[in-house]
């Protein structure tokens, strides 16, 4: 079975994830050496109705680093991208820590 | 220094391989990521392609702009002024397509595609005012960057669709009819305006009189200050009261019909 994809959002407009959650997480994802996708800030690009959205939906199995997941579900729909409800799971940096946020990336592969 | 395109279009980084230590590859994507472009991170290089940048790890932040400069081709001398998003999302497993939000909203952020409520002009909505998920009678509109739940895309608990806060019926806001009254204040302040060689004290007095509305919906003051014209508002009300109108009497006879055409919703 292949891995989920990783989706990590940056959250850079608006100061609602903690920064140590973020810079946390985003260190750890990188210092593992496995692929994932960054972005600056889903909402930005929502509001744009981004096209790179499309390639970002549509990836099968994926890990979304992010906020509260009926905010990240709503807001790919809303820009006409929507997320399957099946095999997408959000992990939400507002409000558990790092090290939760990491595990349930990562999950047994960590180093 | 950040390099978009004009037309507002960010690049994707491709950031491969590479010696970087660890804190090098943080500084990296951060920087990257904070001059608003998108990364991946891959195992290994994929094949060069037109809409992304290649680059390594262990290539510095300053070498890997450039190239992205390069690759945009011209880099916006003044870039756009900061916009944080903020723009009402719609949960559209809750949402019963009542108009209210419609209805209420005086900057024209919604309308209606296939006949149901669309998001259409997200840069029109007001910075931080949460003011029509909280005309929502079933919570189903989210603001992802608000401080509180459910607006902020917490779980909707049942106590939040009762709560008050929540819950603001439009028709007896500020005693009855929100534009009417909206549009007595406004003129109210135009007046003062005219008037009152003291305009900071006829910004008080608009103040004042929409405290309760503030209050109630957690509307800054900046947006208080800066609703439209009191023409506006009163086409607005005018159209609400139609739609109201309209309403009282097809709930007689065709109760559930759903509207079918923009000009059913009166707007
Ligand atoms: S989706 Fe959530 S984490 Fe991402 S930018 Fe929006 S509010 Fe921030
Ligand atoms: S007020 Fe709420 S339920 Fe009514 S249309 Fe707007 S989002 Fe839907």
């Amino acid at each position: 079975m292949t891995a989920p994809r990783i989706l990590y959002c940056h959250c850079a407009y608006a100061k609602v994830v903690p920064e140590e959650t973020k810079q946390e997480v985003l260190g750890r994802l990188s210092a593992s050496g496995l692929p994932f996708e960054a972005v600056t800030d889903l909402c930005e690009m929502a509001a744009r109705k981004d096209p790179a959205l499309e390639r970002l939906a549509d990836g099968g199995p994926t890990k979304i680093a992010a906020c509260f997941p009926r905010a990240v579900k709503w807001l790919f729909f809303g820009a006409g991208f929507p997320i399957s409800d099946d095999g997408v799971e959000v992990l939400n940096m507002r409000e558990a820590p790092a090290d939760e946020i990491v595990s349930g990336l990562l999950g047994e592969v960590e180093v | 220094m950040s390099a978009h395109r004009l037309d507002g279009t960010r690049i994707r980084v491709v950031l491969h391989d590479g010696d970087a230590d660890t804190s090098q590859r943080l500084e990296t994507l951060t920087a990257l990521l904070e001059d608003g472009h998108s990364v991946t991170c891959a195992a290994a290089p994929p094949d060069p392609s037109d809409d992304v940048v290649l680059a390594r790890f262990d290539e510095s932040t300053a070498t890997i702009r450039a190239r992205v400069e390069q690759k945009i081709g011209r880099v916006d001398p003044e870039p756009s002024p900061f916009w944080k998003p903020w723009f009402p999302v719609i949960d559209y497993d809750r949402c019963t397509n009542c108009m209210q939000c419609l209805t209420f909203c005086l900057f024209d952020v919604y309308g209606v595609k296939e006949e149901k409520i669309d998001v259409q002009n997200e840069s029109n909505c007001k910075t931080d005012c949460p003011a029509c998920s909280r005309v929502c009678p079933e919570a189903a509109i989210m603001f992802p960057k608000y401080k509180k739940g459910p607006i902020n895309g917490d779980v909707v608990r049942p106590e939040d669709v009762q709560s008050e806060a929540m819950k603001v019926d439009i028709s007896t806001l500020l005693g009855g009819d929100l534009y009417a009254a909206l549009r007595t204040r406004s003129d109210e302040a135009r007046k003062r305006f005219s008037t009152e060689r003291d305009e900071s004290k006829a910004l008080l007095e608009r103040k004042r009189c929409l405290k309760k509305l503030k209050k109630q919906l957690d509307i800054p003051d900046e947006v208080l200050m800066t609703l439209p014209s009191a023409g506006d508002i009163e086409e607005r009300a005018r159209r609400a009261r139609e739609k109201a109108k309209r309403r009282g009497e097809r709930s007689q006879s065709v109760k559930d019909k759903k509207p079918t055409t923009e000009d059913d919703w009166g707007i």
